[in-house]
């Protein structure tokens, strides 16, 4: 048994399994507070990307409309104005007539939200690969390499920081905040929210701009790593099984779920790929997802399912 | 005026259950069936088969298939694609090693191959529900997409994976292969899904839909009445994937003629057949065939409209192509959520009384 | 319903209500599906294009198709057409799709003199039909390799080289690296590709080379669409192949450049296949990337007087397709060059015909005598930018020769650093034997005649 290799790959896998959380959060936010299982989750992030892109290359509508391109930081804050009114666009011109549907056809509102964005998204800013490069390290961790052998990706340390950070901001914002105690209570019981004078509207606005928002740290995070294209997203179907391995409901259940998912499909392909003859990292994650299910069918963390006839 | 059932006397309770009880739907029905029968052969070229309407029949088998599961016992699933895969590799394990198998047999033998398979994967219904087990059914799209990729027995150890349908006969005409008249294809799967929308029709109508529907609306209340939950939820796993393995097989066999197991069935196939049961109208057989119809007439008159009508650059198109399904799915869900099949109801209601509103 | 092919370019410009009543027609036409042709006025050459520029792998597509439009405009520009007959270029859009890419050829084919159905799924769709359609199918390079045996598909071309001879260039240009065929024993060369019908290719090929010249061979698939590769690096990293070649397409490429950068591998041993040589491919990954090589059958930049022809020609004119400062790049090179070989077969097939008005049959005998040698490339501006062609009846591959390029990061350009090696057709011979003969099997096909 090489030790030294086992360690590499369960790391690698714990950060790869931080860059799925990072998707998966958005889709718990959204859920958590209004049911809706968001499918556009993956879309949002390439659309983020791609504006985030537009607002730093020479080349954008950025430019050419007033003749000079952001800095990253602003140009972090204008996407993340960006996806407030697309937050509000969505509340305003979808979730607005749906309230009190059933969960699937919230879902298939979600996917055809999706496809919008998706034919908006490639219309406005084009199909090609954008090199997304704002400064984030990235290649092998030097050091560690040469000192011990082991090899760590900087971006994806950078994006379990990144992803740490955002958790505790979240907690800070649910547990700590006005607005957040009002987004729990409609995620428990909306009626009672309503009844108490939370506006079920404005609250859906701003879960929507901040799973936005979410969806923008995932775009940035995985635009780095591959350049902005339209194949980001379809990083949501690797959320997935974080999603459900986790729970719908549950903030630490996405990112336990994803370190879990992240080792999970590593070490099987690693060391069971071979013997089958590979590949089988994806239907690897939902077979673990579900092997978690069948001991606890609302995820790790998920809120009990109480039925009652 | 026209659609009135006044005088229209049941006699018997036969008569009262009939599928259509109202005469002028009897007529509309039938008369549809035969333009469909004895018109559209004469008339067919390979694009209308290739395009329009082989896409149409055999997504529409599909959809009924996952309309059974999803519609009728509400156990939500996204692993059409990978069912219709088993279904495609089905025919074609079948087809090379039995040559002088009647298709129809084969088409049927894949189906129930499927069937099995649905069973195995349906397992997990019984203590997962909702959300959960739609992404759980992923497991099954991605394993057997993974599958047939990957072991050479599947498609006979060619070199690239690709599964090719050989030329065959029927009845002395050629059905599959190069050269097979569009007619006779359309036809061949006509009659399938004609057959078996009627099937499916009298099963939803019977014991086994009924119980389905009684887990769908509250699968703890329908236990408690006496509903085995493993029967008839593995039942309609069953059932719906014996559909699907069919119109995988019409899918490859009949429509396709080759297919790669990555692409061809890939998980937007699975969302694409969801799309046709929501926007056709979950719990509706009639339904199953308006979605199918909807979403895959939709694209091509909107492509043809604005590309050819309107000279707009082919990519352009394609993305106004895109971002205008999406809207039409928002607003037909926010206009009618229960579907097209919901609308044709009103629609005939409104016919009943016209021209007086009330 | 095939009646409605309204003559569009005849009627632009007959006033608003001409317009109108076509708007009109279309519309009821549209609304029940009819197959539409545009503007096929007679004699003119139909040479339709199916792209894809929307979907995961659109960042390919665009700067192909964009080279394969420009060079028919160049023709129709400058020349007034091939031997003075314009050619009017319809396209469709496939997304990469097999369903789509159908529905496309159905849609252009009648008419049509040639398809270039740019994906391995849809050229294996086509590939039957186009027998009892007479169109020829010119899938350059890609599609089904075993299409190169002229004497059981006479109507698929896929010249100047299959996956399967290229695989076999690359060996050699390994082997030459490495001091001779004989110093690839105990060798490990691995292969990272694609998990589909098209990434699969070579398998065969390298696995009967790995057996002949004695060098351990390894594949690690990596699914579509191949954004997280971290598994497979890992076990390159831990089992340090000399050399690795990668069969990949859109996302898969730029993630595994730099992937192979961050494990350190070191970037000139590591070689990737046409689809994987291309700006798109080793831009994200900066200058890590510096060094990658991969196989070409034709030279990357702008630099050749066909290039200045349609900067001037065309975008001159304000009909080129894409951003002139693109032109030039490694996928709109290829697309040119398909161009090339398309519009010279279609000249050879008049030529051999003695007539202008061609049809998709006449163009395929055009093909299987076409002959575009230097000299001739040096009159079409192509000087040196690929090598001289001669296909026959039995051989619809060609030469199948592949060199290697490779990638300056600094200077953003690639670069031929090996001459052309030909194909070990000792090694694909028998392969493209087995397995057109299963194809003649399945479908019933008499090998033809070539004599």
């Amino acid at each position: 048994m090489d030790w030294l290799f086992l360690t590499e790959t369960i790391i690698s896998g714990l950060m790869a399994g931080v860059m799925y959380s990072l998707v998966a959060l958005g889709f718990v936010l959204i859920f958590k507070a209004s049911g809706i299982f968001n499918f556009a989750q993956g879309v949002m992030a390439l659309f983020a990307a791609l504006a985030l892109y537009d607002f730093l290359a020479p080349e954008g509508w950025f430019n050419q409309l007033f003749g000079f391109t952001l800095p990253v930081p602003i140009a972090i804050v204008a996407t993340a104005g960006v996806m407030v009114i697309l937050a509000w666009l969505i509340e305003r011109l979808v979730l607005r007539y749906l309230i009190n549907q059933e969960g699937i056809i919230l879902f298939m509102a979600t996917i055809g939200l999706a496809y919008v964005l998706e034919g908006t998204g490639d219309l406005l800013f084009g199909s090609d690969v954008k090199p997304l490069d704002i400064g984030i390290p990235q290649g092998a961790w030097d050091y560690l390499l040469d000192t011990h052998g082991l090899y760590i990706e900087k971006l994806e340390i950078f994006a379990a920081i990144t992803a740490a950070i955002l958790v505790t901001v979240l907690a800070i914002f649910f547990q700590k905040t006005r607005i957040g105690r009002a987004l729990r209570a409609v995620a428990d019981d909306h009626q009672a929210a309503l009844s108490v004078g939370i506006s079920l509207r404005a609250i859906w606005v701003i879960v929507w701009a901040v799973a936005g928002f979410v969806a923008l740290v995932a775009g940035i995070m995985w635009g780095s790593k591959s350049g902005v294209q339209f194949s980001l997203s379809l990083i949501a179907l690797k959320a997935l099984p974080v999603l459900i391995l986790g729970g719908f409901t549950s903030v630490p259940g996405a990112i336990v779920g994803g370190l879990i998912i992240g080792v999970g499909e590593k070490l099987a392909e690693i060391y069971v790929g071979p013997m089958v003859g590979g590949a089988i990292e994806n239907w690897f994650a939902y077979m673990l997802a579900l092997a978690f299910l069948l001991f606890r069918p609302q995820g790790l963390f998920g809120e009990k399912i109480i039925e009652r006839v | 005026m026209l659609y009135r059932e006044t005088g229209q006397f049941k006699t018997s309770y036969q008569a009262d259950q009939a599928i259509f009880p109202i005469a002028q739907d009897r007529w509309f029905i039938f008369g549809i069936i035969a333009i469909a029968v004895f018109v559209v052969p004469f008339l067919i070229d390979d694009y209308g088969a290739n395009a329009v309407l082989l896409p149409f029949l055999v997504y529409a088998m599909a959809a009924i298939g996952l309309n059974i599961l999803t519609g009728y016992c509400g156990q939500l699933s996204l692993g059409t694609g990978g069912f219709m895969a088993v279904g495609a590799y089905s025919t074609y394990k079948l087809f090379t090693a039995f040559p002088d198998l009647n298709l129809i047999v084969i088409v049927i033998l894949s189906g129930l191959i499927t069937a099995a398979v649905g069973v195995l994967f349906g397992l997990p219904s019984l203590r997962i529900k909702g959300f959960y087990l739609a992404v759980a059914t992923l497991a099954s799209q991605f394993f057997l997409v993974w599958m047939f990729n990957k072991f050479g027995w599947f498609y006979n150890y060619n070199m690239t994976g690709m599964i090719n349908m050989p030329a065959s006969t029927m009845f002395g005409l050629q059905l599959t292969g190069p050269g097979a008249h569009p007619a006779v294809r359309y036809l061949f799967c006509l009659g399938f899904v004609l057959v078996f929308a009627l099937v499916a029709k009298n099963i939803v109508r019977g014991r086994l839909g009924r119980e389905w529907m009684a887990i769908r609306d509250m699968d703890i209340a329908a236990e408690i009445i006496g509903i085995r939950p493993l029967y008839a939820k593995l039942s309609a796993f069953a059932v719906s994937s014996f559909y699907v393995g069919m119109a995988g097989a019409l899918y490859f066999g009949i429509w396709l003629s080759s297919a790669e197991p990555v692409e061809a069935f890939d998980i937007n196939q699975s969302f694409l057949v969801l799309f046709m049961i929501i926007i056709g109208g979950l719990g509706s057989i009639m339904g199953s065939f308006l979605g199918a119809a909807f979403i895959v007439l939709m694209p091509l008159v909107l492509k043809n409209f604005m590309v050819d009508g309107l000279d707009i650059a082919v990519v352009t198109a394609k993305h106004v192509e895109i971002i205008t399904m999406g809207m039409l799915i928002i607003f037909f869900l926010i206009v009618e959520p229960h579907g097209l099949a919901r609308l044709w109801t009103i629609a005939k209601e409104k016919l009943r009384l016209w021209p007086f509103p009330h | 319903m095939r009646g409605c092919t309204a003559a569009t370019t005849t009627s632009r410009g007959e006033g608003e209500k001409m317009k109108f009543a076509k708007l009109t027609k279309v519309a009821l036409a549209a609304a029940v599906v009819a197959p539409m042709l545009s503007a096929t006025v007679l004699a003119d050459l139909k040479v339709p294009s199916m792209d894809y520029r929307t979907g995961p792998y659109a960042p390919n597509g665009i700067p192909f198709a964009n080279g394969y439009s420009d060079y028919l405009s160049l023709l129709n520009e400058r020349d007034g057409g091939i031997e003075g007959v314009k050619i009017v270029n319809p396209s469709c859009e496939t997304a990469y799709n097999t369903k789509q890419g159908v529905e496309c050829y159905e849609k252009l084919k009648d008419g049509a003199l040639v398809f270039q159905p740019l994906s391995t799924g849809i050229t294996y769709q086509l590939i039957p039909r186009t027998i009892v359609d007479k169109v020829p199918v010119y899938s350059m390079g890609y599609g089904r390799t075993s299409a190169a045996n002229g004497k059981i598909f006479p109507y698929v071309f896929n010249f100047p080289a299959t996956y399967w001879s290229q695989a076999t260039a690359l060996v050699q240009y390994i082997a030459d690296q490495e001091g001779g065929m004989d110093k690839l024993k105990g060798k490990k060369i691995y292969l990272v590709h694609h998990n589909s019908a098209y990434g699969k290719e070579p398998i065969r090929t390298l696995e009967s080379m790995a057996a002949k010249y004695g060098f351990t061979y390894r594949s690690l698939p990596v699914d579509h669409p191949g954004q997280e590769q971290k598994a497979t690096w890992l076990q390159i990293r831990r089992e340090k192949p000399d050399w690795v070649l990668m069969w990949g397409w859109g996302v898969m490429n730029q993630v595994a450049v730099k992937e192979a950068a961050s494990i350190r591998f070191p970037m000139d041993h590591f070689i990737g296949v046409w689809w994987s040589g291309s700006e798109n491919d080793v831009l994200p990954a900066g200058d890590a990337a510096d060094g990658y090589l991969s196989g070409a059958f034709h030279a990357a930049g702008a630099g050749f007087p066909v290039h200045a022809d349609i900067k001037k020609h065309v975008y001159g004119n304000g009909k080129g397709k894409g951003e002139i400062d693109r032109v030039g790049e490694v996928l709109y090179n290829r697309g040119m060059v398909a161009a090339m070989w398309t519009t010279e077969a279609i000249r050879n097939a008049m030529k051999i015909h003695g007539t202008k008005d061609v049809t998709g049959e006449m163009v395929r005998d055009g093909f299987e005598t076409l002959k575009v040698d230097e000299a001739r490339l040096a009159e079409l501006g192509m000087k040196d930018f690929t090598y001289g062609i001669q296909i026959t009846c039995e051989n619809h591959e060609g030469p199948g020769k592949v060199a290697v390029q490779q990638w300056d990061a600094k200077a953003k350009k690639w670069s031929m650093v090996s001459k052309f090696y030909e194909p070990l057709r000792d090694i694909t011979g028998p392969l493209i034997a087995e397995d057109s003969a299963a194809f003649a099997k399945e479908n019933n096909i008499t090998p033809r005649d070539c004599n």
